[in-house]
């Protein structure tokens, strides 16, 4: 059954896809050997997903041929291409969140008695994938209640149990936290030794340096580097992925902190307990900590969309703990949510109404009324100032890419010149470009006077940002340090609960 | 004694055709289809079935014609929502109206009368037992859909299909067969219940004559939350309060009050269980 080894386990020859008005992927060529993992990157819009779907079988490729463990495949169907053995885990997670974890697995692949489901047979083959693969899971566990890390084991044991033999996974980390993404890798290296071959889509560089064997970097369409990770660096991925220098981990000078402009005490709320935390004018504080320990919730207390049970918040004096959104914004606070299309924008509304909103209640309100020609005008405005690619203020914000969609959110937020800012992961999936651009902004906010909380999963981002570094664990303030205090090893072992415990990786 | 047997045995009786509707729109709600077009499938299922027994001579071959018109009226909706992607709900209230509208013509029509067809020698179900035929097979509905859903290979599929159709097709599940078999089993059940309100509960046809029945089906889908077991359970409630008030209008209550007794039940049904889902999923903060 093992296929010869000689042969590369997926060959992409000359793939050309072209779409209305975009050459997509133009002769790229693309081999994966057996028995590695191999990191295909590039930013948004390289062409990477594309690429993927014609292997899967979601697209027809314009030309090029595509050979699977040596032979020549043509494949109509992602159904097509798991029968030849490929397997791929969707960026959003094809899963059935009412389902158990067993009847996932099993889905259009099941064991039957008497053609029922053989539920026993179910649960015993996911116990047995698991242990053999390190991937465990209770198979009786609702895949909904399940936390992204293992609901992703789910998505991968669903490809082992129809026999998968190269996966591909498409942005997996994006959603995981540093301990989640390292469990990942164990997993993923541990298919690699087994002989299976692992592609990897991604634009995140750290962890294709650690968890990758090959490197091949697409732009624009083409490949443009295809690289050996020992031999390459951070520095020459990035390069080769923008066509540019770009400087990493960037890591600004630090602000001159000026009068308390929010000052919170003893603030309890759910998932938060008693923090304590001031943000002066001129300097961002960074809030460093593994998702899910209170970050997401101490910041909607703060922003009013949550209610506190417990202990005060003042903005530049003024208690506003139970105070309304709508009362704080006025009072001078913008917000920059974490989702940017459920809670941060309107996709369906365009670019300019997506703009005005919040601006609505006072620059734009003649005598209750949004005159159109001033929404159009302030629209213009910060489209130009933001430098936010849209094809017009009528267009959809959904049309905007989601670096153009961050640029657009957090130019529409600044635009209020609040003495506060409260903002939640500003880069999330965000182009290397963008992110640089994003960050300038942030810090010239700050060296305007203005007061910012910053919420980061990406430790560089605060340690590049951040003039004081606020460490969260189990919904308290674990840890403070000074810029220069705040390296990555110090702070990595803080969010994992103190430098007296281990890193624990999610288990 | 108010609750006594003939109270029960009236509530099973009115309980049949709500029972048989419900569980098709229960197969439809777990496929991802919210069918609120039961009323109009059932009530061409009435019509078909009088019409048929009427001109046959027998309710049998009623019964068989309901479900068939019945089925292909709920093309509609399959064609409509699935193939066309329009919005169900708005397909579903527009063949409940279409379906009023077609059946008072058909009548006019067909038998030149206007209101009510009756007539001494049209053909009904016979009893066995007290019951219909198809009341026990309401019955043996419930238990067979129960186990289809739950551990047959094709309600995972079917459940799978209406949760994440996306996923199911990456899967090589296609979500339209599912859909439309979904559809179609809900048609020819709601064409049963027509038949068996027009030929088992009454032996006439009148215009408009499911008078809502359709909709309480709908509520007791989503009383039920879409299982079996559960949508019998909430049918039982709206039987029992229907048998209710045919005895309360016994005791002297005005007609018109005892007839929103179905009704009343439903709505504060619907109030108990959005109040209580809504404390429930109050605590935000599940990911996608």
């Amino acid at each position: 059954m093992t296929p010869p080894r000689a042969e590369p386990a997926v060959e992409l020859r000359g793939i050309t896809k072209r779409f209305p008005g975009t050459l997509a992927n133009d002769a790229v060529d693309l081999t994966v050997r057996h028995g590695e993992i191999h990191a295909l990157m590039g930013e948004n819009g390289a062409g990477k997903s594309t690429l993927m779907s014609v292997l899967y079988g979601m697209e027809l490729p314009d030309a090029g041929t595509i050979r699977v463990d040596g032979r020549d495949v043509d494949f109509a169907s992602p159904s097509d291409a798991m029968a030849a053995g490929l397997g791929m885990v969707h960026q959003s997670f094809k899963l059935f969140g009412s389902l158990s974890v067993a009847e996932n697995v099993v889905y259009a692949a099941e064991p039957r008695r008497f053609g029922l489901v053989d539920r026993a047979a179910a649960r015993r083959r996911v116990r047995e994938l698991a242990a053999e693969h390190g991937l465990a899971v209770d198979p009786d566990a609702r895949v909904g209640d399940l936390p992204v890390g293992l609901r992703q084991r789910v998505e991968i044991l669903k490809l082992l149990h129809r026999g998968a033999r190269t996966l591909i996974l498409d942005e997996p980390t994006a959603v995981l936290t540093p301990a989640e993404a390292d469990a990942l890798f164990a997993v993923l290296k541990s298919l690699a030794a087994e002989g299976r071959t692992v592609i990897l889509v991604t634009h995140k560089l750290r962890e294709v340096l650690e968890g990758s064997d090959r490197v091949t970097v697409l732009r624009d369409g083409r490949v443009v580097a295809r690289l050996v990770t020992s031999e390459t660096s951070a520095d020459e991925i990035a390069a080769a992925m923008t066509g540019r220098a770009v400087e990493l981990d960037r890591v600004h000078a630090p602000g001159t902190p000026g009068d308390v402009v929010l000052e919170v005490s003893g603030l309890a709320t759910d998932a938060v307990r008693d923090v304590d935390l001031t943000v002066r004018a001129g300097e961002i504080v960074g809030i460093a900590g593994v998702a899910g320990n209170g970050q997401s919730e101490l910041i909607e207390a703060l922003a009013g969309l949550r209610p506190v049970g417990a202990g005060h918040v003042a903005l530049q004096g003024e208690d506003i703990t139970h105070a309304s959104a709508t009362e704080r914004r006025l009072k001078g606070l913008a917000y920059v949510p974490e989702d940017r299309h459920a809670v941060g924008t309107a996709p369906d509304a365009s670019v300019a109404d997506n703009l005005a909103m919040g601006h609505h209640r006072t620059s734009l309100s003649s005598r209750g009324l949004l005159p159109p020609t001033a929404v159009r005008a302030h629209a213009r405005r910060l489209v130009e100032r933001f430098g936010i690619k849209a094809s017009a203020p009528e267009a959809s914000a959904s049309a905007l890419s989601g670096g153009n969609l961050q640029k657009l959110l957090i130019g529409r937020e600044l635009a209020h010149d609040a003495p506060l800012l409260l903002v939640e992961q500003p880069t999330r999936g965000v182009d290397i470009g963008a992110i640089q651009n994003i960050h300038d902004q942030l810090i010239a906010y700050r060296d305007a006077g203005h007061a910012v909380l910053l919420v980061s999963a990406e430790l560089s981002e605060i340690r590049g940002l951040a003039d004081r570094v606020l460490v969260m664990y189990e919904g308290r303030i674990t840890a403070t340090y000074d810029k220069d205090a705040a390296d990555e090893r110090t702070l990595g072992l803080a969010m994992a609960g103190g430098s007296g415990k281990q890193v624990e990786t999610v288990d | 004694m108010f609750l006594d047997s003939d109270l029960l045995l009236s509530a099973l009786r009115a309980l049949t055709p709500i029972l048989l509707a419900a569980l098709g729109g229960a197969i439809c709600e777990r496929a991802g289809v919210f069918n609120i077009g039961l009323e109009g499938m059932m009530l061409m299922g009435c019509f078909t079935a009088v019409t048929t027994s009427w001109f046959t001579g027998s309710a049998w071959l009623g019964v068989l014609a309901a479900a068939l018109a019945a089925a292909a009226y709920s093309l509609i909706l399959a064609v409509g929502a699935v193939t066309l992607r329009g919005d169900a709900v708005v397909l579903g209230v527009a063949m409940n109206l279409l379906a009023v509208g077609l059946t008072g013509f058909l009548l006019r029509t067909v038998f030149g009368v206007q209101g009510t067809f009756d007539d001494p020698s049209l053909a009904g179900l016979p009893l066995v037992g007290g019951f219909t035929p198809l009341t026990y097979l309401s019955w043996a509905a419930v238990g067979v859909a129960a186990v289809l859903l739950s551990r047959h290979v094709w309600g995972l599929r079917l459940r799978g299909v209406g949760e994440a159709p996306d996923a199911a097709a990456t899967l090589g599940v296609s979500p339209v067969g599912y859909k439309y078999g979904a559809i179609l089993v809900s048609g020819v059940l709601c064409g049963l219940a027509g038949a068996q309100l027009a030929l088992g509960n009454v032996t006439l046809f009148t215009e408009n004559m499911t008078a809502g029945r359709g909709w309480i089906a709908v509520v007791a889908v989503m009383l039920g939350r879409a299982a079996p077991v559960g949508v019998l359970l909430a049918a039982l409630l709206f039987g029992l309060a229907e048998a209710a008030g045919f005895r309360l209008q016994g005791l002297g209550l005005p007609q018109q009050a005892t007839d929103a007794a179905p009704y009343v039940v439903t709505l504060g049904a619907l109030f108990l269980t959005t109040a209580r889902r809504r404390r429930r999923t109050r605590p935000s903060g599940a990911a996608t």
